[in-house]
């Protein structure tokens, strides 16, 4: 067997690639941060303006009557330009895939404290699908179907990042509730 | 005229092929210097020179890398897809010169990530411009790309059918059994599923040696009209069929994770090729990583979707295989400078030319270039034949 110390660097294996680490490369303040601070779209001010109190925002078309994910002027499902209105998410969600990062230092030095984490995609209640990071359990523990709710992690303005958490015993989401 | 009755088939072919890597993953030449001995020695093995060129493909800037040959050319196509940029260019051309716009169409590629790096070389800047909805709705999980969305690819798959370890890691061993045939290869010693599953976890559920290699490598490739093809060099490698299919960007978009749109791009591509897998003698399937080959083994139809496990795992895929994939030893263990797309074709159309030396699988008529960009966003699919199969 071969050691290839290039091999997989995030930088290089791929010329579309990038990603936490090199994505605030040019940045000094980023050193600080634990973690990439998400920049803010154009469509998703009020997402981002509700995770300050702790609202999980899911943008919803009127006309299809589905959730939408993430925002948008026109709803992918069924390409109406609107009404699209916010309806704050119960902040239950079943896990549909999960994965563990075993090289958390390629994320940035303190992401996750330097130890392994998990990063996830998780569909809410609302039929809407998210990536996250599922924290609250060692990272292997994380199965697919496992029951979680929102649980926020403050960004440096403010804004709050939804990251999951295993549910608790009041009225975890079901399995059967996983739209796929 | 429905889409379905407009056709592409044997309307153009690939006439000359070049592609440049080294053992030790790094080559001497960088840049546009790369670039244009590709296009060169492409247009060499086609019995063909820069004059003839009106049709010029670059997935940067087609543009400016024609003003830098001196070229006015008619055709101009710069589509970005990742890895399989490529075979989206096999598909473009050859609609092009079927339409008339261009006659001779060259594509090239050249990246030298590994030696950047061991040289210290400055590598242009590859962010993502404008909007970026992956910026803000995924990077912030430390999500490494390209290999955490093929991960959460590979650990649904694993749910949802039963897939395991251990029959990923039989792709990347007989992938293996192929690079040991080819001089050129990065690496050739022998691989067995203890040494994958040994080898450290990544981004679980997949370990360094289900994933793709980081080498310099280039190339090109020249397609030109049938009738012009016969009168060349090489036999042609024509092409039969072609398409491409996206459904997402980032990972979060897919709308399922165990199907791409290989389940699109494929089908459409052997319907127009008027053949389907049983036909296939050779397949190039884009190995980025182990789960990369297997969704394609399930999309193309060669077994059932779920199946991808069992099937590679039955062997097959190796030399003396019912299905012999990725002869040149793949991105596992022959090159992988980026966008590998470019080596499926070349490969490809030596197979079918009888150029494959000690890895030649015997009487190659129908080879497959299935091409997967991004993050299993962009499939392209070409079905490429020879003079028998027109």
């Amino acid at each position: 067997m071969s050691a290839d110390p290039v091999r997989n660097d995030p930088v290089s294996t791929n010329a579309t690639s990038t990603n936490a680490a090199s994505a605030d490369a040019a940045d000094p303040e980023a050193a600080a941060r634990t973690r990439f601070e998400p920049p803010m779209g154009a469509e998703s001010g009020p997402f981002w303006e509700a995770t300050r109190e702790g609202r999980l925002l899911v943008q919803w078309c009127t006309a299809c009557d589905r959730g939408l994910f993430y925002p948008r002027t026109l709803c992918p499902h069924c390409g109406a330009p609107g009404p699209l209105e916010w309806r704050e998410a119960s902040g239950r969600a079943i896990v549909h895939a999960a994965v563990v990062e075993h090289r958390p230092e390629l994320a940035g030095a303190a992401f996750a404290q330097g130890k392994p984490f998990c990063i996830a995609l998780v569909d809410l209640e609302e039929g809407v699908r998210m990536m996250t990071n599922v924290v609250g359990c060692p990272p292997g523990d994380v199965t697919i179907g496992m029951a979680v709710t929102v649980t926020w992690e403050p960004l440096s303005d403010g804004r709050q990042l939804a990251l999951f958490g295993p549910a608790g015993p009041a009225g975890p989401a079901r399995e059967d509730a996983d739209p796929s | 005229m429905s889409r379905e009755d407009r056709s592409l088939r044997g309307a153009a072919a690939i006439v000359g092929v070049a592609d440049d890597v080294s053992p030790t993953g790094e080559l001497d030449r960088t840049g546009r210097e790369l670039e244009v001995a590709m296009v060169l020695a492409a247009l060499e093995d086609a019995g063909l020179t820069l004059a003839d060129v009106d049709g010029v493909c670059h997935p940067e800037s087609a543009v400016a890398f024609a003003e830098y040959l001196g070229l006015h050319p008619t055709f101009v196509e710069s589509t970005m897809t990742g890895g399989s940029s490529y075979e989206v260019h096999v598909e473009h051309a050859a609609a092009a010169i079927a339409a008339g716009v261009c006659d001779v169409v060259v594509s090239v590629y050249a990246s030298t990530p590994r030696s950047d790096r061991t040289r210290r070389r400055r590598r242009p800047g590859r962010g993502m411009p404008g909007p970026n909805p992956m910026a803000e709705w995924e990077l912030p999980f430390g999500l490494r790309l390209p290999m955490g969305p093929y991960a959460l690819a590979a650990a649904r798959h694993m749910h949802e059918f039963g897939t395991t370890s251990e029959q990923l890691a039989a792709i990347a061993v007989q992938t293996r059994e192929w690079a040991t045939l080819n001089p050129r290869a990065r690496y050739r010693d022998p691989l067995t599923i203890a040494d994958v599953l040994a080898s450290p976890l990544q981004v679980s559920p997949l370990h360094l040696l289900d994933c793709c290699l980081v080498t310099d490598g280039a190339g090109a490739f020249v397609m030109t009209s049938a009738e012009r093809a016969r009168t060349l060099r090489k036999p042609p490698a024509y092409v039969l069929g072609a398409a491409t299919c996206t459904d997402h960007m980032g990972i979060t978009q897919m709308p399922d994770l165990t199907t791409t749109a290989g389940s699109v791009s494929g089908p459409r591509a052997f319907a127009m090729a008027g053949v389907g897998p049983a036909d296939v003698d050779l397949l190039m399937g884009y190995d980025s990583f182990t789960i990369t080959a297997l969704l394609h083994l399930e999309d193309l139809g060669f077994c059932a979707k779920g199946e991808g496990g069992p099937f590679a795992a039955a062997g097959g895929l190796g030399p003396g295989g019912a299905l012999p994939m990725n002869t040149n030893g793949g991105g596992l263990s022959f090159t992988h400078p980026g966008m590998y797309g470019m080596f499926l074709l070349t490969e490809a159309v030596r197979q079918l030319r009888g150029e494959g030396e000690a890895r030649q699988v015997e009487g190659v008529e129908v080879a497959v270039a299935h091409g997967s960009g991004m993050f299993l966003s962009v499939m392209s699919t070409a079905v490429l034949g020879t003079e028998a199969t027109l």
